[in-house]
């Protein structure tokens, strides 16, 4: 595998690269120097993730080049698709029980509110997470990150917000993890998390990262928000009265949809 | 106050292990009597096929309403919910078993890894084509938001980048 990732002669492939990282950082460093001088950074700054981003390589022949098309939205994507009770169980929330032991690692309870641009929360909404294990290992057939997998830890949890639009998970704190986007790539341990809101066009798939992280300033994942502002809405507090005594550390996260199209007098009163 | 968006991150390198779930991709069964198939490829800007997106489909029902029936994940093979979810296969492929929509188009998000941020798109019913969103798109990109008939169903591609770049959607607010 490492005379893949040196062969420079190598065809591009966008999963192996032999950059080093203080070639990757440099590319990332300029992208952020010129956006703080531009107009953008003023006011909330850019809040969207960029789509091309080429110090993450994946993403270079996978952004598209036209702008999006501005399209009013109409008929079913002014709704979402509906989760109720009976789509999950209850125990899909505890990543921690899902097997015959406790998975080895940290455990810790990740907690928040999905709300809406206008700041209404968005309720009885599923909400679906995956990650890595302790280890930063994936239960996942192609991931060949040589780590321990742990047989009480899947790594995959369900849930639906509440009535005040609060989704709860007990979990493991997932490990960071090397990946072939450069040399000596690490990625920030994170959870992804998928989401929905009152309308369809609110769908999003996000990550989730915790503070204080010294793989932020390397990960072009992460960087690919531009904004630092818009970055850090992606980290979770530590929150101690989340945390629990002789049983788990706790973190909150609210996550923030962008704003219904629907008015108020359309919403369900279900 | 203003409510910030937070920011989408791609859904990769191992989303399968935990979105994909049984009857995923099969909004009815395949012996209903009314079943068709959307299906298609997504295709990356070398014209490869892209094994490792997720693409979501939404859609009304046959009457033309928005179902608001839950049970998109856990289906009963009796309630049309709507709701769909399909990975591509290692040809790029994705295809759905589900019923003609009342409406004009099939509502798609595509997720990938390699794309940073989720994408909008809808794949609209040949004979929509006069509608009237579709001609506020170039004449010449137009087709691309077009599912093509054929004897399963409708087949509708995506092409994250390069010639006949799928249009991708951005909506107010967001």
């Amino acid at each position: 595998m490492s005379d893949l990732l040196h062969n420079t002669h190598a065809p591009a492939d966008p999963d192996s690269s032999s950059r080093s990282q203080a070639e990757v950082s440099a590319d990332m460093d300029a992208v952020s120097r010129e956006y703080a001088g531009s107009k953008a950074a003023a006011g909330d700054g850019e809040t969207r993730t960029r789509l091309d981003f080429p110090a993450y390589r994946s993403s270079i022949l996978r952004h598209p080049t036209k702008d999006l098309h501005h399209a009013d939205p109409e008929g079913v994507e002014l709704w979402s698709p509906v989760f109720g009770e009976n789509d999950l169980d209850p125990l899909e929330a505890d990543l921690t029980v899902q097997h015959g032991g406790e998975p080895v690692g940290e455990r810790m309870k990740v907690t928040g509110r999905v709300l809406d641009g206008d700041g209404r929360p968005v309720r009885r909404q599923l909400v679906e997470i995956w990650q890595a294990n302790a280890g930063g290992r994936y239960i996942h057939k192609r991931d060949n990150h040589p780590a321990g997998l742990d047989p009480n830890f899947t790594g995959v949890g369900r849930c639906l917000t509440d009535g005040d639009g609060t989704y709860e998970f007990t979990t493991i704190k997932p490990g960071p993890y090397p990946w072939r986007n450069h040399r000596n790539a690490w990625r920030p341990a994170h959870i992804h998390f998928s989401l929905f809101g009152t309308d369809f066009t609110q769908r999003l798939v996000t990550q989730m990262y915790f503070p204080g992280d010294p793989l932020f300033a390397l990960d072009p994942i992460y960087r690919s928000i531009v904004d630092p502002r818009a970055r850090r809405r992606l980290v979770a507090a530590y929150d101690h009265d989340v945390t629990e005594h002789e049983w788990c550390t706790g973190y909150r996260w609210d996550i923030v949809l962008t704003g219904s199209q629907r008015t108020p007098l359309e919403e369900e009163h279900a | 106050m203003t409510w910030l968006p937070t920011p989408g991150q791609t859904v990769g390198p191992f989303f399968s292990f935990a979105l994909e779930y049984d009857g995923d991709a099969a909004l009815v069964p395949d012996h209903h009597p009314d079943a068709v198939r959307l299906h298609g490829r997504v295709f990356d800007g070398a014209g490869q096929p892209v094994p490792d997106a997720l693409i979501e489909l939404w859609q009304a029902e046959p009457s033309g309403r928005p179902s608001r029936a839950s049970g998109s994940l856990r289906r009963d093979s009796a309630t049309f919910t709507g709701w769909g979810r399909c990975a591509t296969g290692a040809d790029g492929r994705y295809a759905f078993t589900t019923l003609v929509p009342g409406a004009p188009f099939f509502a798609l998000t595509v997720f990938a890894r390699g794309l940073l941020d989720g994408l909008f798109t809808r794949a609209y019913l040949p004979t929509a084509s006069g509608d009237a969103f579709l001609r506020t798109v170039e004449a010449e990109r137009r087709h691309t938001l077009l599912a093509v008939a054929d004897d399963a169903g409708y087949e509708f591609d995506i092409r994250l980048q390069g010639e006949d770049e799928t249009v991708f959607l951005a909506h107010p607010r967001h």
